[in-house]
């Protein structure tokens, strides 16, 4: 009997604890295909982040750390300085990565430090239960903003693809989304360029997957990837940010 | 057993922490103890600088020096800041050419040195520190003028070998005073 | 004195740290403790290291996190404030039980304090600083020449008890240069299988984590971690006495403070008092058995600190509150004089605590 379809080698057999219909499985399983295409399970090592996927060390198969709240872009420069022949990645959520860590993301950008990093972003909080996320679009119900995200009050929400891409220091800025057939499928080809870029040492490399929360957002799974069609990627367009390989490239032509 | 308690004190940029730490080589060449304390901070950026500087026979207590035997003063803050303290007996070295005032304590020798002009007369404009240092080696023999070389070259980078000739210069000014 | 060479303090941390096989370092300036930082930049590419400096102290103690997870000598150093932002990191080294190598040179507190030298950082070095029960190893030096030996010390250790090390010192002995020799240091070498090397396809995967949601895991980490700990202070504590065999009181002073103490020694001794030093050299583990042994002999003790009286509980704990203990501190930057310390002596001679 031919196999028709199999869990990535990359991945753990444990259960994920994720919400029903939660798209970080499919996110998880994209960066897993990414490494078994590679062939690079075995020098691999992934940081997780504190949020939803803070126990994501627990479903990759490759050597994993679990980082403060915020600090895994830091945690990922001191073990890529030490081990620059094997290959790390980061995998973050909004809040995480947006909010209390964004010192350590634009300075590992900055530094073009030679890493991947997956930034989830499901505007929203998800582990600590709906608060509002620094992604949190206008008018967004949640729990810490209850009348709807009021930007006069708290600000806007971050736009992390378009403020990196206007650095100097990062190879490849992306946004992609998973609400979709087309989507998934344009978003593992951009997460193993991610991965390809660290393996031919282009440098800092992060992709913005637009995620959605259906518990935390009170819809249904269907709703919820609706709302990212209809609401998110209107303020949350996809597409190739920064490629600065593709950038000098066409410059030569 | 002896200890000699030397406080250095003057202008950032007079060469004070120098002085002081060609004074600490000199006593470990010496075979003594020494420590060498710098003063740090904001002071150190165009305001007040000093250090201290101990050489003893014997093992350092503490590296703090509130009773100096010798205070090489190089400005007139400094002269007053610690006139008073140092010890009955000590020894005072001023800049007189910065300093026009005389010390009025009849318990403690001290020496007029006009370090800043003789430099400039020399053509070693900032060496105003090493004259005095001169003086300060001419009347405490244990220090010696002996071995000085080898001490400067330990301080002096190689690529300011240039700066060897005119330390030596100044230490034997000072010497002649 | 031909194998010395006059270093300051800071200095002699950083090289000693690089013979330690420190090849990692990852800082943010603050003052007094940055020649640590400008020594490594200095010498790091030189000896294929790595010296980065990192947008923050929290960035830079998650840097040493990440290096040390790699299985990599690594360190960091900072002063108070940066320490203070350092403790988060501090505590997920300890809760995912990884070797690091931490300085904190001291100046006053709190808040922005000032740049002088302090030693009001005890409590946060000693009993923790960062959230959770956890414990560093604390090195105190008193002089140069342990700034070095302390800081290969700190690096065995860490590695052997998979912990924390902190040298606490204090911006005097960070500033002050002395005759320094880096001759007879020991290396250990440790095993680390634990480190993130990559699986190579070869074995299960490491999991460096502090994160465990059920309690009674979480519990049994925090026994089995205190077992270690037990070790630590069994083992490791360190001392120096000094003039203490005859001594009616007893002066207790690490670092700079202990350095003043002796003299005060001397000058007390000078005129009849007798009077000797415990001087803590790890202040965790804090010797606690001489102390406790010298309190069925003294009258009393005194403890001389730079700050509000801090390892003063230290004492009382250790000596069982078996005879007084008296305060003799200066803070914000200030230093006790001998006459000072003297001062406390004569009234402990009076009965006065």
């Amino acid at each position: 009997m031919a196999v028709v379809f199999e869990k990535p080698k990359s991945l753990t057999d444990a259960v994920l604890h994720y919400c029903p219909g939660c798209p970080h499985g499919i996110i998880h399983r994209l960066v897993a295909e990414a490494i078994d295409a590679l062939g690079i399970e075995g020098k691999t090592i992934g940081v997780a982040p504190v949020g939803c996927a803070v126990m994501a060390y627990d479903y990759f198969t490759c050597d994993m750390i679990e980082a403060a709240h915020g600090r895994a872009p830091a945690v990922a420069t001191g073990i890529k300085r030490c081990r620059p022949e094997n290959v790390v990645f980061t995998y973050q959520g909004d809040g995480d990565l947006a909010s209390i860590g964004m010192a350590e993301t634009v300075h590992a950008a900055a530094r073009s430090e030679n890493i991947t990093v997956i930034f989830v972003n499901n505007a929203i909080y998800g582990m600590t239960g709906g608060q509002m996320a620094p992604t949190s679009l206008p008018g967004q119900v949640t729990q810490t903003s209850p009348y709807g995200r009021d930007v006069h009050h708290c600000g806007w929400p971050i736009k992390v693809c378009e403020l990196l891409s206007t650095q100097d220091g990062p190879e490849f800025v992306a946004r992609v989304a998973v609400n979709n057939v087309k989507n998934v499928k344009n978003a593992k080809k951009v997460i193993q360029k991610a991965f390809q870029n660290q393996i031919d040492g282009k440098g800092f490399s992060l992709v913005e997957v637009v995620s959605a929360c259906p518990t935390n957002w009170g819809m249904t799974p269907q709703e919820a990837l609706n709302w990212v069609e209809s609401d998110m990627l209107p303020y949350y367009p996809l597409g190739v940010y920064k490629d600065r390989s593709a950038e000098k490239e066409a410059d030569a032509k | 057993m002896k200890t000699t308690q030397i406080v250095i004190a003057g202008f950032g940029g007079q060469g004070v922490l120098f002085a002081g730490k060609f004074l600490a080589h000199k006593g470990m060449s010496e075979n003594l103890q020494v420590s060498w304390l710098p003063s740090y901070g904001p002071e150190m950026r165009g305001g007040t600088a000093n250090c201290s500087v101990i050489l003893s026979d014997d093992p350092i207590g503490s590296p703090i020096i509130s009773e100096p035997d010798v205070l090489l003063a190089m400005n007139l803050p400094s002269l007053q800041k610690y006139v008073n303290a140092v010890k009955s007996g000590g020894q005072i070295y001023l800049d007189s050419s910065l300093i026009n005032q005389k010390v009025e304590r009849e318990d403690v020798e001290v020496f007029y040195v006009p370090a800043t002009r003789m430099a400039k007369e020399n053509g070693i404009d900032k060496l105003a520190n090493m004259i005095l240092v001169g003086k300060l080696l001419e009347n405490n023999p244990e220090l010696s003028s002996d071995g000085v070389d080898a001490v400067l070259e330990k301080l002096v980078p190689p690529k300011k070998a240039a700066l060897l000739s005119l330390n030596r210069k100044a230490l034997l000014l000072g010497k002649s005073v | 004195m031909a194998d010395k060479v006059l270093m300051k303090g800071n200095e002699a941390i950083a090289e000693a740290a690089i013979l330690a096989g420190c090849r990692h370092y990852f800082g943010y300036p603050i003052t007094p403790q940055t020649e640590i930082a400008a020594y490594m930049a200095k010498k790091m590419p030189k000896i294929g290291g790595c010296f980065l400096q990192a947008e923050s102290e929290i960035a830079s103690i998650n840097m040493v996190y990440g290096a040390s997870a790699a299985g990599f000598r690594v360190m960091t150093s900072s002063s108070s404030p940066g320490i203070s932002l350092k403790s988060e990191g501090l505590s997920y080294l300890a809760g995912s039980d990884i070797p690091a190598f931490v300085v904190n040179v001291q100046r006053g507190g709190p808040g922005l304090g000032g740049i002088q030298p302090s030693q009001s950082d005890y409590f946060q070095a000693t009993k923790g600083g960062g959230h959770g029960d956890y414990k560093m190893i604390v090195l105190a030096p008193a002089s140069v020449q342990e700034m070095a030996s302390l800081t290969v010390k700190g690096f065995n250790l860490a590695d052997k008890y998979l912990m924390t090390a902190m040298i606490l010192a204090d911006g005097t002995i960070g500033q002050m240069m002395e005759p320094v020799s880096f001759e007879e240091m020991k290396i250990e070498t440790y095993e680390k299988p634990w480190a993130l090397s990559g699986t190579n396809c070869e074995r299960e995967h490491n999991i460096l984590n502090s994160l465990y949601l059920k309690p009674d895991e979480l519990e049994a980490k925090n026994f089995e971690r205190y077992e270690r700990y037990k070790l630590v202070e069994e083992n490791e504590a360190m001392w120096e006495e000094y003039e203490t065999e005859d001594a009616e009181f007893c002066l207790v002073a690490f670092g700079i403070a202990a350095r003043v103490a002796k003299n005060a020694v001397v000058a007390a001794r000078k005129e009849g008092i007798k009077v000797g030093l415990l001087r803590p050299i790890t202040l965790w583990p804090f010797p606690k058995k001489p102390l406790l042994a010298l309190a069925d002999q003294v009258k009393g003790f005194i403890s001389v600190e730079l700050s509000m009286g801090q390892m003063i509980e230290d004492i009382r704990l250790a000596t069982e509150c078996k005879k007084p203990v008296a305060l003799c501190n200066r803070v914000g930057g200030m230093i006790p004089t001998p006459e000072n310390i003297l001062d406390s002596i004569r009234k402990a001679q009076k009965g006065e605590f």
